[in-house]
């Protein structure tokens, strides 16, 4: 686990820290404000809500997980097409509008490029998320209910995420 | 009370997910998405010279933040507002779990696939750390999990987050359907 010269990038191939971050990412931005950390405890507030909705949903129930994929049971895509709906009529409304943050600053979005990994990366995500019944969310969330032997699978999920970018390079992208 | 406890309909749910995009893009222009979390962990703990590791994670401490206040509400949701019935399980999947010897079904994971014990036997190795491993490998791969392509990236309505979406659904399907028994059999 010794930094390794493949790692590293000739100096004209230097990133900005932004772009680094944009790398197999969805979602991400950059802010010039700089605000005492203790700010971020808004985020913890909307997380909180996020939280008991996916526990008292059963979003994050193994056995639900288990019926969507079996098609025993309309909930789970119920949840996600309004989630979708939703999210789409909020996203359209604050470009229309050019809603600002409650800071006055502008909203952004990037446009996601497609590369082969999506289809890759997301049929083997798909494997573990039925073996699980957890994406990333719900892992802290089954924890946070009781199941504390699922920190065994968020280590485990750590480290796939550490080796994917370990072989990043070598991976059909 | 009794309104909270029981378990909520798929349209409240659906609704307040959806509401925590603009939520989070209002709070402070921050986009949806749990699995860069992973990565961060990864930029702050191990980053070992690697350079996809190799950036500024606190500027995105918002998000471990975030994730902190999911492990709060869980564990509100799963104190105050727990609901004592049993969980309503499709009986075509109670009984194939029973042949299994899955009949718990009181928590939100089976107690009988997912325990410490079980963590040492091949079954629960490979559904807890194998499973664990390709959730965290196949997100980053993919570039964002449900949250980040299915709610935020259908949401911008990016194409390639609908392929990623796509590919999730395929390979839960496989699992679920043509893998998942013959590993419950294990």
């Amino acid at each position: 686990m010794s930094t390794t010269l493949k790692h590293t990038q000739p100096e004209q191939f230097q990133h900005s820290d932004l772009e680094i971050r944009s790398v197999d990412t969805m979602c991400v931005n950059e802010s010039n404000l700089s605000h005492p950390w203790w700010y971020n405890f808004k985020y913890a507030a909307a997380g909180l809500v996020f939280g008991v909705v996916l526990v008292k949903a059963e979003i994050v129930s193994w056995f639900r997980i288990q019926e969507m994929f079996r098609l025993e049971s309309f909930h789970m895509y119920g949840v996600i097409g309004t989630a979708v709906m939703i999210g789409a009529i909020s996203v359209f409304i604050i470009k229309a509008l050019k809603v600002k943050t409650i800071y006055g600053e502008e909203i952004t979005f990037q446009d996601k490029k497609f590369n082969r990994g999506q289809i890759f990366g997301g049929l083997t995500f798909g494997l573990g998320w039925a073996m699980t019944g957890a994406c990333p969310g719900p892992l802290f969330a089954q924890i946070g209910s009781g199941a504390l032997v699922i920190g065994a699978t968020l280590i485990s999920a750590i480290a796939g995420t550490w080796v994917y970018g370990y072989f990043r390079d070598k991976l059909p992208h | 009370m009794e309104l909270l406890s029981n378990p909520w309909p798929w349209w409240a749910a659906g609704i307040l997910i959806g509401l925590t995009v603009p939520a989070l893009l209002i709070l402070g222009n921050k986009h949806f998405g749990i699995s860069a979390n992973l990565r961060h962990i990864c930029a702050a703990c191990l980053p070992a010279g690697i350079s996809f590791f190799k950036y500024e994670w606190k500027k995105e401490i918002w998000n471990f933040f975030f994730v902190g206040g999911i492990l709060a509400g869980a564990v509100l949701a799963a104190t105050l507002l727990n609901n004592p019935d049993p969980v309503q399980i499709h009986p075509a999947l109670a009984s194939d779990l029973a042949t299994n010897g899955i009949v718990e079904t009181s928590g939100l994971v089976p107690s009988d696939l997912f325990n410490l014990d079980s963590l040492l036997t091949l079954r629960g190795f490979v559904l807890m750390v194998l499973g664990g491993f390709l959730v965290g490998f196949g997100t980053r791969y993919a570039g964002g999990c449900t949250s980040g392509h299915a709610i935020m990236g259908l949401s911008n309505l990016q194409w390639p987050s609908l392929i990623a979406t796509i590919s999730f659904m395929v390979g839960g399907f496989l699992m679920a359907n043509l893998i998942l028994p013959y590993i419950l059999s294990l």
